[in-house]
């Protein structure tokens, strides 16, 4: 299986999720840190592919709104200011 | 004012081991609030495993009478993986009454809540607590989107990622090595065609725990869990691991899936939900400090997990109901202080919690430096023994088993195999000594 159809894969998974979107970012990387970082964990680690970053722009994008609220990124990379979305926002599991 | 915004107890976090504080404290006569980031209890919550019944009885005695259980779990089965092959070992028993269960958490968390409430818990949904209130070096309440709360003590129960435990440092931050990421799919299916693929009846449900093959390599187990109309696939990798090898979880969890001797356990099904967790790995030597002047931290945020078991609901639940006790007893003589609190550590003690959790100490370490040999290359060779074992091909044996056991030693050199029987040893010797 190539990368590019799990990931399309995993969009339709989220895609399933009911999600109460906080208007707010929760997850803030230091975007000075993302320039320096040669690894970018966080495009690997996050289950739910929330960081991509453009090599062209220089710039990390931030999909909160897929966020599952793990903490993965939070561990794996020191430089995100990572909170919970706001009271009653972000994902609701039905299921699991 | 400061009087209205006063209650005995505020419990921080509506999963098993909050709730567990809750009741007991409410049992007791005490004042307890139960504040819950998510819509309802069991919202934010996932997991890859199951509810141990002598747990739930301690709190819940009449449980079977009204909750939400899936399955009882009537069967364990271990999976060994080889990229193509499989070998499993299944556990059965008939006893009447069953060890475990497997539920859904949305189900399950909300139904122990109801039971909550119904004792006198006042529940606050909707509610994420941002900081705890630190006066004089004592926890004294919460502070909320909206407002602050005040009571006598407060109990953390906020989860794995504990940011309350943090911010008054009863707990460094996690290493990636403390944890593991787990991420599962609820996969649809008819309760009949479970029934058949599990050899089960619809009472009756199937646990799974596999190694090896697209997992190896790493600190990682896969596992299988039977609802009553749907079954959980996932996967608990080291974070550590994950990092290192820069592997995307999601794609681990898709080779698993389409592993041929899994594919054909959820052939058919519609995926339901996709969800994603991080499991306390740390054990016992990661533990937090567990308590401080009015406050006391319960289940996942006190990382009290026994991950060679995949026991973490009972912890909590059963360590939610100390913290519970202790508060009581912390009210009857009116001292909110270490002092008091430090009976909760007392009780953790005494019980299989932090037993176990001593006695398994060494057990992650262990094998997290041996996860190719027992997590990869010898649930490959026994899936290629039991293939030469069955295979019929006109050929000798007797060739095939010299060549067999040269290769089991060529591939493997001896120091290596010297390093994995010790290990194996301290394995052994660490649960028993």
């Amino acid at each position: 299986m190539t990368d590019k159809k799990v990931s399309e894969n995993l969009d339709d998974k989220l895609y399933k999720l009911k999600y109460k979107t906080d208007s707010e970012n929760h997850l803030v990387p230091d975007e000075s840190k993302c320039l320096q970082c040669v690894e970018k964990i966080c495009t690997i680690i996050c289950p739910a592919n929330v960081y991509n970053y453009n090599e062209t722009e220089k710039k990390m994008t931030v999909s909160y709104e897929k966020c599952l609220e793990c903490g993965a990124c939070r561990i794996a990379c020191r430089h995100i200011n990572w909170k919970y979305p706001r009271s009653g926002k972000g994902v609701v599991y039905k299921n699991s | 004012m400061v009087s209205e915004n006063k209650t005995d107890v505020i419990v921080v976090g509506a999963g098993p081991a909050g709730v567990s504080a809750a009741v007991t404290i409410a049992r007791g006569g005490k004042k307890v609030i139960l504040v819950e980031r998510g819509n309802f209890a069991g919202a934010k919550n996932m997991y890859g495993g199951v509810i141990y019944e002598h747990a739930v009885k301690e709190l819940f005695p009449d449980f079977l009478e009204s909750a939400p259980v899936e399955r009882f779990v009537t069967s364990h089965s271990y999976m060994l993986l080889d990229d193509e092959q499989s070998t499993t070992i299944t556990y059965k028993n008939h006893k009447e009454m069953q060890n475990s269960f497997v539920a859904i958490r949305a189900k399950w968390d909300r139904w122990c809540v109801e039971q909550a409430v119904k004792d006198g818990v006042y529940f606050v949904p909707d509610t994420l607590v941002n900081k705890l209130i630190v006066e004089q070096g004592k926890v004294v309440g919460i502070k909320t989107d909206l407002e602050e709360y005040f009571a006598d003590i407060v109990i953390i129960a906020d989860g794995v990622n504990s940011l309350l435990a943090q911010q008054i440092g009863l707990r460094d931050e996690i290493k990636p090595k403390q944890t593991a990421l787990g991420v599962k799919e609820v996969i649809k299916l008819p309760e009949e065609v479970i029934n058949q693929r599990f050899g089960l009846n619809s009472k009756e449900g199937a646990a799974y725990e596999l190694v090896g093959g697209p997992l190896s390599g790493m600190l990682a187990l896969g596992f299988i869990y039977t609802n009553k109309n749907s079954v959980a696939v996932g996967i608990g990798a080291c974070l550590e691991d994950l990092k290192v090898q820069k592997i995307k979880p999601y794609e681990l969890l898709a080779k698993l899936k389409s592993h041929p001797s899994v594919a054909a356990l959820t052939e058919g099904g519609e995926l339901l939900e996709y969800s994603a967790h991080l499991i306390p790995e740390g054990g016992y030597n990661a533990m937090p400090k567990l308590y401080t002047d009015g406050a006391m931290v319960v289940g996942d945020a006190a990382m009290l997990v026994n991950n060679a078991h995949f026991e973490g609901t009972n912890m909590a639940m059963i360590s939610g109901k100390f913290a519970g006790e202790t508060a009581l007893e912390a009210f009857e003589k009116n001292d909110f202080s270490v002092n008091m609190l430090c009976l909760y550590r007392k009780k953790l003690e005494n019980s299989f919690i932090l037993k176990d959790l001593k006695t398994y100490r060494s057990v992650v370490d262990i094998l997290s430096t041996r996860t190719s040999s027992f997590l990869g290359y010898y649930p490959q060779k026994v899936c290629e023994f039991f293939d030469i074992f069955t295979t019929a091909d006109g050929i000798e044996k007797r060739g095939k088993f010299v060549k067999f056991t040269k290769d089991f030693f060529r591939k493997r050199s001896l120091a290596e195999l010297f390093k994995d029987g010790i290990s194996a040893i301290k394995l052994v010797f660490g649960v028993l000594k």
